[in-house]
């Protein structure tokens, strides 16, 4: 069901993105990675946050699954920070002509959450899986949750001291067609994103199953 | 005192306990038996508040500070005296007049000579003594042993003995040990892990 | 209360008269971060900035400060003796306190040493640096402590704590740095208060968890 949404919302995104959004008058086609490139953005945010109230469930309600898709969250939001970040480097090529910038504050707060929900992998596969674990992860991911707020803020006084910015990212004024556009995309970005979460989610619990049924044969 | 339903727990994929079924009494004595690797530690460190269950239920209805555990490990610091070592766990215990409890259950256990020494320059069984005096310290109410003769002398053992016995009457125990004759004579229980 | 400090106090207590006898980790952080400001007198070309000296303390009190989290459960993990504190009655948030505290002293320590070899080294040291590193050292600790137990539960456990703490570090670091050099100190002080207390808070409320199995 949601994945025939997303489906959906996603062609009619593209429809949109290409066809009906106007082209804009500086940098042309390529600024149409902007509609991509924010959803995405904003996509592994919502995925972070998912992951972070399901770990505060792990710890506050002990609710069974919760850890599973505290996880599942969490590997989405970095799937599509990843993403963030390579149409973010995109974009600043477009844009600039640069790779990278350090001047565009998103991009460098991902690079550092990128970091983090990285180190969150490496600590849940060095931890046998039980409830230490699933404790443990929960917490890294609550740590995230408050690490997001408090990056930005640094990020922000960082740059009084690192070299002045050269560039200046205009924040997007949209006209109304670039603005449904806008919607569209980004509301086709968190149905992917809820699907591939299903799609992870229902594998791993097969998995466990099939494990289950296996044992108590032998 | 101890009261088990379905309890289970697993460490990754194994499951050490499934399905358990216990009550102990207030006054019981279960001896629990079984070849290494069985789940004998995995139980005792479940009713001593070190392990969660992964599965069913445990309620112990005694607050931690009423329990004395001895596991495998001594759980004394080896830079420190033995001396030290047990007043730092009288104070976090809150034991009523540290001081003196603390030298009678050296003196006891035959330590007080080497109070001043660091736990490092202690043989095995002397540890292994060391350890009973921090088990017994705070005068608990429900005693987790795991396996308490091991690395003990003769006489160590006959210590042991006599204290166990002194303690029959006042506590509940809950005991693992190869050597299930050693405490017959307490007439536990038994429980016996495959 | 009282009983909770008291905790507090002795397990504090513990940790630093251990160190006193072992010397296993004040003594190494002290030869870490003075061989690290060398290290650093030769990355910085000629016709760098005093400034940028300057940053490159703080990256040395951030690896400092790793290397003596990274020995604070170490003992309690291999002798398993974080049991004995587990089965006491004390909380387990007193736990992460006193181990904060402990750790905190042995940075200061080092510290005492690292900021006047800096000064020796590059340039003066003036009162926001100090109060920089005073209130990024809370919070360095406070988050370090939580993290050291995490790494400790693990494999591979001196790989894993430098990569939790690293980008946990950068909003210290970039505090620090700010303080340190701009002209607006106040506002980066703030912002480690900030940063400290909003951390502190959940590290305390976390640690019980964490120390679960």
């Amino acid at each position: 069901m949601l994945a025939a949404l997303a489906a959906g919302l996603l062609c009619a995104a593209i429809a949109l993105i290409f066809f009906y959004a106007p082209v804009d008058a500086d940098q042309g086609l390529s600024q149409k990675i902007f509609y991509f490139h924010v959803p995405i953005a904003f996509t592994a945010y919502a995925c972070f946050g998912w992951g972070a109230w399901k770990a505060l469930l792990v710890l506050w309600k002990r609710k069974p699954g919760a850890d599973q898709e505290s996880y599942v969250a969490i590997h989405q939001g970095v799937i599509f920070g990843a993403l963030t970040l390579i149409t973010g480097s995109i974009w600043a090529k477009i844009s600039w002509g640069v790779w990278w910038t350090w001047s565009e504050r998103q991009l460098v707060l991902f690079l550092v959450l990128f970091l983090f929900y990285c180190a969150y992998f490496m600590l849940r596969f060095s931890v046998e899986p039980g409830p230490q674990r699933e404790n443990l992860c929960a917490v890294y991911a609550l740590f995230g949750v408050v690490l997001i707020p408090v990056s930005f803020l640094a990020i922000r006084l960082a740059e009084n001291f690192i070299h002045p910015t050269v560039f200046t990212s205009r924040g997007p004024q949209m006209a109304t067609s670039q603005f449904a556009t806008f919607c569209v995309a980004l509301a086709a970005m968190i149905a992917l994103a809820g699907t591939l979460y299903r799609v992870e989610l229902l594998g791993k619990r097969l998995d466990a199953r099939l494990r289950e049924l296996r044992e108590l044969l032998t | 005192m101890i009261r088990a339903r379905r309890l289970g727990r697993t460490f990754g994929t194994k499951h050490v306990i499934r399905g358990l079924e216990l009550d102990v009494p207030r006054g019981g004595f279960l001896l629990v038996t079984g070849p290494n690797g069985s789940g004998k530690t995995t139980l005792l460190r479940l009713v001593a508040g070190l392990l969660v269950p992964t599965a069913g239920e445990l309620e112990v209805a005694v607050p931690r500070d009423r329990v004395g555990y001895l596991g495998h490990e001594p759980l004394v610091y080896r830079e420190l005296t033995a001396l030290e070592n047990l007043d730092l766990y009288g104070r976090l215990y809150r034991v009523p007049e540290r001081r003196e409890r603390i030298g009678m259950l050296l003196e006891r256990f035959g330590l007080w000579e080497a109070r001043n020494q660091w736990a490092d320059s202690f043989s095995r069984g002397m540890l292994q003594r060391l350890a009973l005096c921090r088990t017994l310290l705070h005068d608990p109410d429900l005693l987790v042993l795991d396996e308490p003769f091991s690395a003990l002398d003769e006489e160590g053992a006959a210590l042991l003995d006599r204290q166990l016995a002194e303690l029959r009457p006042r506590a509940t125990f809950l005991l693992a040990t190869h050597d299930p004759e050693r405490v017959s004579p307490l007439a536990p229980d038994r429980l016996a892990f495959a | 209360m009282t009983a909770y400090l008291a905790d507090v106090a002795t397990l504090a207590r513990k940790d630093l008269r251990l160190e006193l006898r072992t010397r296993n980790t004040v003594p190494a952080m002290l030869l870490f971060v003075v061989a690290a400001l060398v290290v650093f007198h030769f990355a910085l070309p000629a016709g760098s900035s005093e400034l940028a000296a300057k940053g490159l303390l703080w990256v040395a009190i951030v690896f400092t400060a790793l290397l003596g989290l990274t020995r604070a459960f170490v003992a309690e993990r291999e002798q398993r003796l974080i049991d004995g504190l587990l089965l006491a009655p004390c909380d387990r948030s007193a736990i992460w306190l006193a181990k904060s505290v402990a750790v905190l002293g042995f940075l200061v320590v080092a510290e005492v040493v690292a900021l006047p070899a800096f000064a020796l080294f590059f340039s003066g040291i003036d009162g926001a640096t100090v109060a920089g590193v005073a209130l990024a050292d809370l919070g360095i600790c406070a988050v370090g402590t939580v993290l050291a137990a995490m790494a400790v539960a693990g494999r591979a456990r001196e790989l894993l704590l430098p990569l939790l703490f690293l980008p946990l570090a950068i909003p210290v670091v970039v505090g620090g740095v700010g303080a340190s050099v701009t002209g607006h100190p106040g506002r980066y002080l703030g912002f480690l208060a900030l940063y400290d207390a909003v951390f502190a808070i959940i590290s305390w409320a976390s640690f019980e968890y964490v120390v679960t199995e």
